[in-house]
Parts: structure tokens; C-alpha cells; sequence
């Protein structure tokens, strides 16, 4: 199982999430994406969306400063 | 699935739909799709197709724009006036999105040339604004087994359906054009320009659907509408067994230009 990495610390909403997706759907089902975010919008709302249509969110933690890492599970 | 990264963000909001995504996204730019009729109803519709991302449209009408157009078909516009329709709305689509390929037939549809046009699309959309070719187009899809969209519209009102192979289509409800002396002529009758807008846009949906795949297409009902008071209703019907042309026992076995009505507008 590979483990899929993506940056969207310079994105913005929607394209936060629209990355998220993009790279979400190369994935094999039980494969994982950990995504680079910023809190805030992104934080809010890129697990929430993933949550939504049908992915799993592993797991969220403070990487540094306004930095946030998520992994999510197809 | 290789989106550029202005494709990406073009088409970034129906990536994010559940029902959309990148596969979605890939199978509109992968779409063809023939509007015959660049006028009222074809007008937005191919707006929103072009916006969509279609890979091809094909655009069919042998007309000119006409000042009396442009109260309601918005694609053209006012230096647009005795240009060819279709390379008017070419012109449009290639300045909202350059993916876009444009095919466009300077001419009257007819049984002679109908088959030939329509078979290289995946979806047809009916934008026509007479009897006779709206039979024509139902015909000739339905000997070849093209999806289409019907839609027509008058004063304040407009319906649509959709056929695809196997269901109900516009013959089994109507069995032919109504005689010439009911038919209003447009002086007469006119049009609220907005009411080809609501309609043109219903059949792009419904074209896009069909390229994605997903919801249930207004096939085996009529959806009517009524502007005035603001009333959708869909009448549900089945498909006819004795329609004439695809019946158990089809009568109409060649494709006919039947007479054109009163009413012929511009």
C-alpha cells in the first residue's frame, strides 16, 4: 500500500478541497492521503468534505505554526 | 484523468461534486453534442455546454441573427446582426472556454442530411422552433437509437422530454404536427424571451446528466411549465405500442420532410 502525500498550504477554498479530491481518486480503496493544510478554512472544511463524500479521516495533528497534517483513507 | 491546471480550476466546482468529480468532468470533456437550432432554446444551451466543458458541440442553422432574435436568443448580440447564427454562437463558446471544439453546419436540417449530421454525437439537443423538424429530429433519432432532447416553448410555456432508446418518444405522444390552422403564427403567439432561458437550460442539464451518467433523465414524462403562475408539472406517459414510429408495427419507415407550418419563424 503506497502512502500518498499532498501540499495545499498555499491553496484556497474550493481549491483546497479540489486538489484534496483530485489526488484522493489515484488512490486504491485503503490507500492513504496525508494532506498539508492551514487551520482555519482548510482545517474546517477539507476533513469535513473528504467525511462527506465517503472518505475516512485517520487522523489530524499539529505539524507546526498554522501548519496542520490530516490522513485520510479512501 | 490529466487536467491542466487552469482545467483544474475552470472546472473546479463540479469536481467537487460527489455526483461530478474529476470522472464526471472527464466524460463531459470527452462529450459531443449537437444542438439543432442556434436560437432560443439552443442559445443558452449551448452557453451552459460550452461552460461545462463539452469536448465537442455541434451547432446546425442556416439562418442569420435578426434584431426580432435578439429579445431572447442571448447568444448573439446586437453586432452580431446579419451574421450566420452558427458562427456568431461559434464565436461565443471559443471566448468562454477554448477547450471547446465547435462544428458548425451552416444549413437547414433535413431528412436528406439528418442521419449523416447526428450520428457522430453522443446527445442531440432540439432547439427548433417548427413541427416538422421536431418530428424529423425524433424520427431519425429514433431510427438510429441517439439520445435526445425535445423542448418547445411558447408565450409563457415550455415543455421538454427526453428519448433515449427503448423509452417513450415524441411521437408516441404526439402523433404528428398539429394542423397547419392551429398552429399560432408568432405575431400572434410571441414568447417572453426569459421562457427560452428556463427551457434551453433544462435540456443542457439534461445533456449533461446523459454524458455523466448520473439522475434519472425526463424520459417516459413531460415536464410543462406554465411562467405565468409559476407551475412545473411532469405528466407521465409509457411508450406507445402502436406508435408509428417506434411502435411494435412502425408505419414511418423512412424519414420525411413533412410540410412546414404557418408559423416559420426566423
Amino acid at each position: 500500500m503506497n502512502t500518498y502525500k499532498l501540499d495545499i498550504t498555499e491553496e484556497h477554498c474550493p481549491m483546497t478541497f479540489v486538489k484534496t479530491k483530485l489526488e484522493l481518486t489515484k488512490l486504491n480503496p485503503g490507500e492513504i492521503l496525508e494532506v498539508l493544510l492551514k487551520e482555519g478554512e482548510p482545517l474546517d472544511n477539507v476533513p469535513k468534505s473528504s467525511e462527506e463524500q465517503g472518505f475516512e479521516i485517520v487522523e489530524i495533528s499539529h505539524v507546526e505554526n498554522d501548519i496542520y497534517k490530516v490522513i485520510i483513507k479512501k | 484523468m490529466d487536467f491542466s491546471e487552469e482545467q483544474i480550476e475552470r472546472y473546479s466546482r463540479h469536481i467537487i461534486l460527489a455526483d461530478v468529480g474529476p470522472e464526471g468532468q472527464e466524460a463531459i470533456m470527452n462529450g459531443k453534442v449537437l444542438i439543432i437550432g442556434v436560437g432560443g432554446l439552443g442559445s443558452p444551451a449551448a452557453f451552459y455546454l460550452a461552460a461545462a466543458g463539452v469536448g465537442t458541440i455541434g451547432l446546425i442553422d442556416g439562418d442569420i441573427v435578426d434584431l426580432t432574435n435578439l429579445q431572447r436568443q442571448i447568444i448573439h448580440t446586437t453586432p452580431d446582426l446579419n451574421k450566420a447564427k452558427v458562427i456568431s454562437a461559434k464565436e461565443k463558446i471559443e471566448k468562454l472556454n477554448p477547450d471547446v471544439n465547435t462544428i458548425v453546419y451552416q444549413k437547414l436540417i433535413t431528412s436528406e442530411n439528418i442521419i449523416e449530421i447526428i450520428k457522430d454525437y453522443d446527445f442531440v439537443i432540439d432547439g427548433t422552433d417548427n413541427f416538422p423538424t421536431k418530428f424529423l429530429i425524433n424520427d431519425a433519432c429514433v431510427f438510429i437509437q441517439k439520445p435526445f432532447s425535445h423542448g418547445g416553448i411558447l408565450r409563457f410555456d415550455g415543455q421538454t422530454m427526453t428519448y433515449t432508446p427503448g423509452n417513450a418518444c415524441y411521437r408516441c405522444v404526439f402523433n404528428g404536427p398539429p394542423p397547419k390552422d392551429a398552429v399560432p403564427s408568432c405575431s400572434q403567439a410571441g414568447i417572453l424571451g426569459s421562457i427560452a432561458g428556463i427551457l434551453g437550460t433544462i435540456q443542457a442539464t439534461e445533456a449533461l446528466k446523459y454524458l455523466i451518467g448520473i439522475g434519472d433523465l425526463l424520459t417516459n414524462r413531460m415536464l410543462i411549465f406554465d411562467a405565468l403562475n409559476m407551475n412545473f408539472n411532469t405528466v407521465k406517459f409509457k411508450r406507445n405500442m402502436d406508435c408509428p414510429v417506434c411502435g411494435d408495427k412502425p408505419t414511418i419507415k423512412e424519414l420525411i420532410d413533412e410540410e412546414q407550418a404557418a408559423c416559420d419563424l426566423n
